[in-house]
């Protein structure tokens, strides 16, 4: 154990040249540059206020405000799905790397899944944004602020390892076989509808017992309904929920590891 | 007598070459339910061993798919060996292929802290060295361009003048004398003799026994994953000419 943590803070280097060079060249040659990590959010949120809110309607009921309500959702979708994304293609993408020079590998997906929370962190500002100008203005729809906000760190934190597990496992199978990379394009369509991200789970009304037990197994279902309890509902986070995404996030993180160590050797043959 | 820098125990490599590359999901399975996976096991080291002192320059010879490579790999760490362990005393650097580790997308100069960060050296210890890396590779014009617009040599200068400049105790080459022009190969021969003197250890690939012998004290000759003769360069290089004309 000494001796990876010691292998660990070798090549700590390693890992922040990566984060780096990520997030500089994620938006090099773009003429906006830095400003798409705040634009594509904002963007993306107002055709979907527009679609899911005007055209469709009726999926949010009960909700104080729908447009912070939707970025909420968005902003952590958008996290979970890149970052994995990206870990899950990073050992591929680093071959030449691993191929010729020795570099502990989970630093490709690790590296990967941080990179993203930088770039997600700063479009956590455009949130913030829209919460100012809520409370400005007032009545119904301005959001209830309290000392909850102080619990946001929570989730994201949850978040995060969720997505560093989930990220280690993509990245272990994906060495083995390509397919998983597009089966998960899909999966990540499907867990985009099964999150409540443009409706609420209660304006759905739903009766299916079975099906609302599917809704409710999902671990980006409970991040999503505490982080909102934290910057829009102004209450404590459910319990319930925290445990539950906790506990999902831990147990993916061990599989994760357990995965990536035991077949870590095998990469280069394969890659 | 101080400790050996590298120690290559009993070691040997097996590939399972798959006949078909089989690498997604359905075929896989289909596969594995008719018991179709057949592998070719293939030893391409077999049972090596080799102790070379600190300040040893070691020539590894060898015809086309005798394994120096694969043996310079599992000596670098890439490659874990499915029997035997390699023990290295010291920072290795390895030049397996130069510009193994750049962004294409990324200028030179940033690929220099990229580059040193997946040897494991820290930015400031790039900083300190990043003036002596510029010179050496000739690059000073051309260090904010990325290195996608840049010539193949280039690249190989750039690999070479970072993986020269961290001052490693065990240098791994791998035919990198052969790139370049001329000019820079006579020059990157010298920064390396250079090296000699601060006593780092050398393990050296190279069709060109007069490379080898320019280079080395002493040589193996590796064929078919087996080392068939070991000694000084002189000796082996002679060996190995002999075999090279008898083919």
């Amino acid at each position: 154990m000494k001796k990876y943590l010691k292998n660990f803070y070798k090549y700590r280097f390693l890992l922040y040249e990566i984060i780096r060079k990520n997030v500089k060249l994620q938006y090099r040659d773009s003429v906006l540059g830095i400003f798409w990590t705040f634009l594509q959010p904002l963007l993306t949120t107002l055709v979907l206020v527009f679609i899911f809110g005007n055209v469709f309607g009726k999926s949010n009921k009960g909700v104080v405000n729908y447009p912070i309500y939707l970025l909420c959702g968005r902003l952590l979708f958008e996290f979970y799905s890149q970052s994995t994304k990206r870990a899950m293609r990073s050992i591929r993408n680093s071959a030449s790397v691993i191929k010729k020079v020795y570099v502990p590998k989970y630093i490709y997906p690790i590296a990967n899944v941080m990179s993203t929370f930088v770039t997600f962190a700063i479009s956590l500002s455009v949130l913030l944004v829209f919460i100012v100008i809520y409370l400005i203005k007032g009545g119904e729809t301005a959001p209830h602020i309290t000392w909850y906000l102080l619990l946001t760190p929570v989730p994201i934190i949850i978040l995060f390892m969720l997505a560093i597990g989930v990220g280690l496992i993509l990245s272990t199978l994906n060495v083995f076989f390509k397919d998983v990379d597009y089966l998960y394009e899909v999966f990540c369509l499907l867990l985009f509808y099964m999150t409540p991200i443009v409706y609420s789970v209660e304006a759905l009304k739903i009766t299916n017992k079975a099906f609302k037990l599917v809704l409710m197994a999902n671990p980006m279902y409970s991040i999503t309904e505490m982080f909102r309890d934290c910057v829009l509902r102004g209450q404590l986070i459910n319990p319930h929920h925290l445990l539950y995404a906790l506990g999902f996030a831990i147990v993916t993180i061990v599989v994760g590891g357990i995965m990536f160590y035991k077949k870590q050797d095998k990469f280069i043959l394969h890659i | 007598m101080s400790k050996p820098a590298i120690v290559v125990d009993h070691v040997s490599i097996l590939f399972n070459l798959n006949k078909e590359k089989v690498d997604n999901l359905k075929e896989y399975i289909i596969k594995v339910l008719k018991r179709q996976l057949h592998f070719t096991e293939f030893w391409a080291l077999q049972d090596i061993n080799l102790v070379v002192e600190k300040g040893d320059r070691v020539g590894v010879l060898g015809f086309n798919g005798a394994g120096k490579s694969t043996l310079l790999k599992t000596i670098a760490g890439v490659l874990k060996p499915t029997k035997g362990s390699v023990k290295v005393d010291g920072v290795i650097a390895p030049m397996l292929e130069l510009g193994a580790g750049f962004d294409t997308n990324y200028s030179g100069k940033e690929n220099i802290y990229l580059y040193g960060a997946t040897m494991g050296y820290s930015r400031k210890y790039i900083e300190s060295k990043y003036d002596e890396i510029v010179e050496f590779s000739e690059l000073k014009d051309f260090i904010d361009v990325p290195i996608k617009n840049y010539s193949s040599g280039m690249k190989a200068r750039l690999g070479f003048a970072i993986a020269s400049a961290v001052e490693p105790e065990v240098l791994i080459l791998d035919e990198v004398l052969s790139v370049g022009d001329a000019k820079f190969r006579k020059k990157s021969e010298n920064k390396i003799r250079s090296m000699f003197d601060k006593g780092v250890t050398v393990l050296f690939v190279s069709h060109s026994v007069e490379q080898v012998l320019r280079i080395c004290n002493k040589a193996i000759i590796l064929d078919h994953g087996k080392i068939i003769a070991q000694g000084t360069a002189e000796e082996i290089c002679k060996l190995y000419q002999e075999m090279t004309d008898k083919k």
